[in-house]
């Protein structure tokens, strides 16, 4: 029963998403039937001030784009883990909070490892 | 059967009713944030704003939406249609999906779920998906660039941004939003949260893209970003759903420093008034804030905007939430 008034509260939720879905694609296809559609070929081509488009925007981007979203995967785990210990500390008292100490050091020796490295750095 | 279904029924009727009535105030909030942002930076520059449509140009935000509705759908020969078209949709869906765990007064939420706050992270960060959708579909170097710039901006920011959540978990001792406004806190705590607080402001800036952070954006070099190949209704829920974005941030900031709907400084001779009016007031002060740092501060460079969020908020935030978990668990203030 516990889990079924749980899964009740999350049911508003549920609706309202298919409320917002709703909403947006009708606004979408509403302004599409509405509007005046007069397609050409100038007219939908890729956007490049004013000239032709050069190349493909599927090509080669900068490695550190990557770097970031690879740092960010990190960190973010990380604070997956800090929102259990940080709502329990009270239960899981000194000890808890020393592993997790221990845990977020290992962390910062390879944080400092990635800023020595230059991984942090856009010049 | 019929007992069942008038239970259910009645039930869900006021759901919608109560989500008709969220989503008609977002819309109209947003509407005339719009109309308040082009009014305050207009008088910030000494200049008069919208003022032929309406009394003090007050339906001109009405008069911009009929416009944007009634306007040409462009969509690139070169995109992915289908993706293209889906962006500005999961965007504005999920802009508005956000508010079902907001609570605007005592009791007034759509969904009490015990993990709110983390419901709002999630939200966030899915908005991440919509912006890198959008600049891939469109299949264009500016918008593809656009849209690289500000997620690898949106998840640096998010990083300082969950940790200082984690400061005010860690002071509640709850993930559930009513519960973050009530849990009573000490002086002490609230003045140590206070540099958290500012941290988190300049966070929100980044995260929705907005000046001094509006890199992705950036219209003297690439045009528009990630919007850039966008018209008519699509172009308009990307609008619709930064500005919903925005009104959400402010909302949240609201709920984990400003107390939320109760009278500010905790003062009881204020009690009088609904707490959605104090609600209220204390999201458009933040509001305002975004729209000041819009008119008064230049561009960041994209450089200074890495190192800040990843050499300055990320060390800070970190010794932050060590600092207030020793505090807490030394003086046995844990709640």
């Amino acid at each position: 029963m516990a889990s079924e008034e749980l899964l009740i509260q999350y049911l508003p939720i549920l609706l309202f998403m298919f409320i917002a879905c709703a909403i947006s694609v009708a606004m979408v296809f509403g302004s599409i039937l509405v509007a005046k559609q007069k397609p050409d070929s100038e007219k939908n081509s890729a956007y490049e001030c004013g000239f032709e488009a050069f190349t493909d925007a599927r090509n080669k981007f900068d490695v550190r784009f990557y770097l970031v979203c690879l740092l960010f995967i990190i960190f973010d785990l990380e604070i997956a883990f800090l929102f259990p210990w940080a709502v329990s500390l009270k239960e899981i008292g000194m000890f808890g909070f020393w592993s997790m100490m221990s845990f977020l050091g290992i962390l910062t020796v390879g944080f400092v490892y990635e800023w020595k490295k230059g991984a942090l750095d856009w010049e | 059967m019929l007992e069942l279904w008038t239970t259910y029924g009645i039930w869900t009727a006021m759901t919608l009713m109560y989500i008709g009535i969220i989503v008609g105030c977002v819309l109209t909030a947003v509407a005339y944030l719009t109309y308040a942002e082009r009014k305050v930076m207009s008088a910030m520059q000494r200049r008069q704003g919208p003022m032929t449509v309406g009394p003090f140009g007050l339906l001109q935000p009405i008069a911009d939406g009929i416009k944007l509705f009634s306007k040409e759908t462009i969509i690139p020969s070169q995109a992915n249609k289908i993706v293209f078209l889906l962006a500005p949709m999961l965007l504005f869906a999920l802009a508005l999906m956000a508010w079902a765990v907001i609570p605007f007064d005592k009791g007034w939420v759509l969904a009490n779920i015990n993990v709110g706050i983390l419901y709002l992270v999630a939200i966030s960060s899915m908005m991440v998906y919509g912006v890198i959708m959008a600049g891939w579909a469109s299949n264009s170097q500016y918008a593809f660039l656009g849209a690289l710039r500000s997620a690898a901006q949106m998840v640096s920011y998010e990083v300082s941004m969950g940790l200082i959540i984690v400061c005010v978990v860690l002071v509640t001792g709850s993930l559930n939003l009513q519960d973050i406004v009530e849990v009573h806190r000490p002086i002490w705590v609230q003045i140590m949260l206070l540099p958290m607080l500012v941290v988190f402001l300049i966070s929100i800036l980044a995260e929705t893209n907005r000046a001094p952070f509006d890199l992705p954006e950036g219209e003297s070099e690439i045009t528009g970003g990630y919007m850039v190949e966008y018209s008519a209704m699509a172009f308009a829920l990307f609008f619709l759903g930064e500005y919903s974005a925005m009104i959400m941030m402010s909302a949240m900031t609201t709920i984990l420093f400003l107390g939320g709907w109760l009278p500010p400084f905790g003062i009881e001779a204020l009690a009088f008034v609904p707490g959605i009016i104090w609600f209220a007031l204390k999201t458009a002060g933040v509001l305002f804030f975004f729209i000041w740092s819009r008119a008064t501060l230049p561009r960041f460079r994209y450089d200074q905007l890495m190192r800040l969020g990843w050499k300055i908020f990320l060390p800070l935030t970190l010794g932050w939430v060590v600092l207030v978990s020793g505090m807490l668990i030394t003086f046995d203030a844990l709640p």
